[in-house]
């Protein structure tokens, strides 16, 4: 089963939208507590991500008999150095943004703590896209 | 000790409806930047937090805390209420200090 969803550029004061969704989606099928928990947060980062560096995109999110792939794409500017945006504490958020509470620079790292994959295509100019994956 | 508890014992005033599971309350994180709660709070802690923007009900309800409790007088901003509501996540407001409210929590666990 796929999930799609479309995630605003410029909404961020609402974002988590489709994060929410799933987490019912998975509840209704009686997945354990503490995946449901693991997926939530690392989608919740991602779709944030999307949000307010990829200026928004989409969400496909697709239960397996073993596990959940959740790809976020979006056609932002991309992630110049990966290396960088995976240390905790480094953010290139605006002031704005970080008035709202993000921007402490630990989006990906928990991405990584709280997925058994996590695999980010990313091209300058064009766009990012990442893939979770979390073994049920 | 349950959610309910804690609200009498604190003195906590409730601003969202008040009809969701009354759970245990396992544990206690203080803190304002999403991310960090996202990581680091655990599921069924209290969290005690002075950001008051609506992004703390999907927080709330993603990182699977027990209640949020807003400290120092933190009233939430518009719709935040209503977006706890839909969520089922108890938002209480204090006028306690995080350091008051979270030794009074840990003298109560
Ligand atoms: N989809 C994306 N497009 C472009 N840049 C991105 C994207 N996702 C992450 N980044 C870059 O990687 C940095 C680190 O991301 P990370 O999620 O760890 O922290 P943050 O979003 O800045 O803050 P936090 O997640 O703690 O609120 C971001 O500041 C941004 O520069
Ligand atoms: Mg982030």
């Amino acid at each position: 089963m796929i999930k799609h969803y479309e995630i605003s550029g410029t909404d961020f004061a609402n974002g988590g939208e489709a994060s929410s969704d799933f987490k019912t989606v998975l509840k209704k099928l009686g997945v354990p507590m503490d995946v449901i928990r693991k997926v939530s947060i690392a989608m919740y980062e991602a779709e944030i991500n999307t949000i307010i560096h990829g200026h928004g995109g989409t969400c496909d999110a697709e239960i397996m008999p073993d596990r959940v792939v959740i790809t976020f794409k979006d056609s932002g500017p991309g992630i110049k150095d990966i290396d960088l945006a995976m240390q905790e504490g480094y953010s290139t958020a605006t002031d704005q943004i970080r008035e709202l509470g993000f921007g402490a620079g630990m989006g990906l790292p928990n991405i990584k703590k709280y997925t058994d994959d996590m695999q980010i295509e990313t091209s300058e100019g064009k766009g990012t896209t990442v893939i979770l994956t979390i073994k049920l | 000790m349950k959610v309910s508890d804690l609200q009498k014992d604190l003195g906590l005033e409730v601003l969202t409806s008040k009809d969701y599971e009354d759970r245990e309350i396992t544990g206690c994180y203080i803190g304002d930047l999403l991310s960090w709660v996202m990581g680091r709070a655990k599921a069924g802690d209290a969290w005690i937090t002075i950001m008051s923007n609506v992004n703390i009900a999907a927080v709330a309800s993603l990182a699977d805390v027990a209640c949020v409790i807003l400290a120092e007088g933190v009233k939430p901003d518009a719709g935040v209420a209503e977006k706890a509501d839909s969520q089922g996540i108890i938002i209480f407001s204090s006028g306690k200090t995080s350091y008051e409210l979270a030794s009074l929590i840990s003298k109560a666990l």
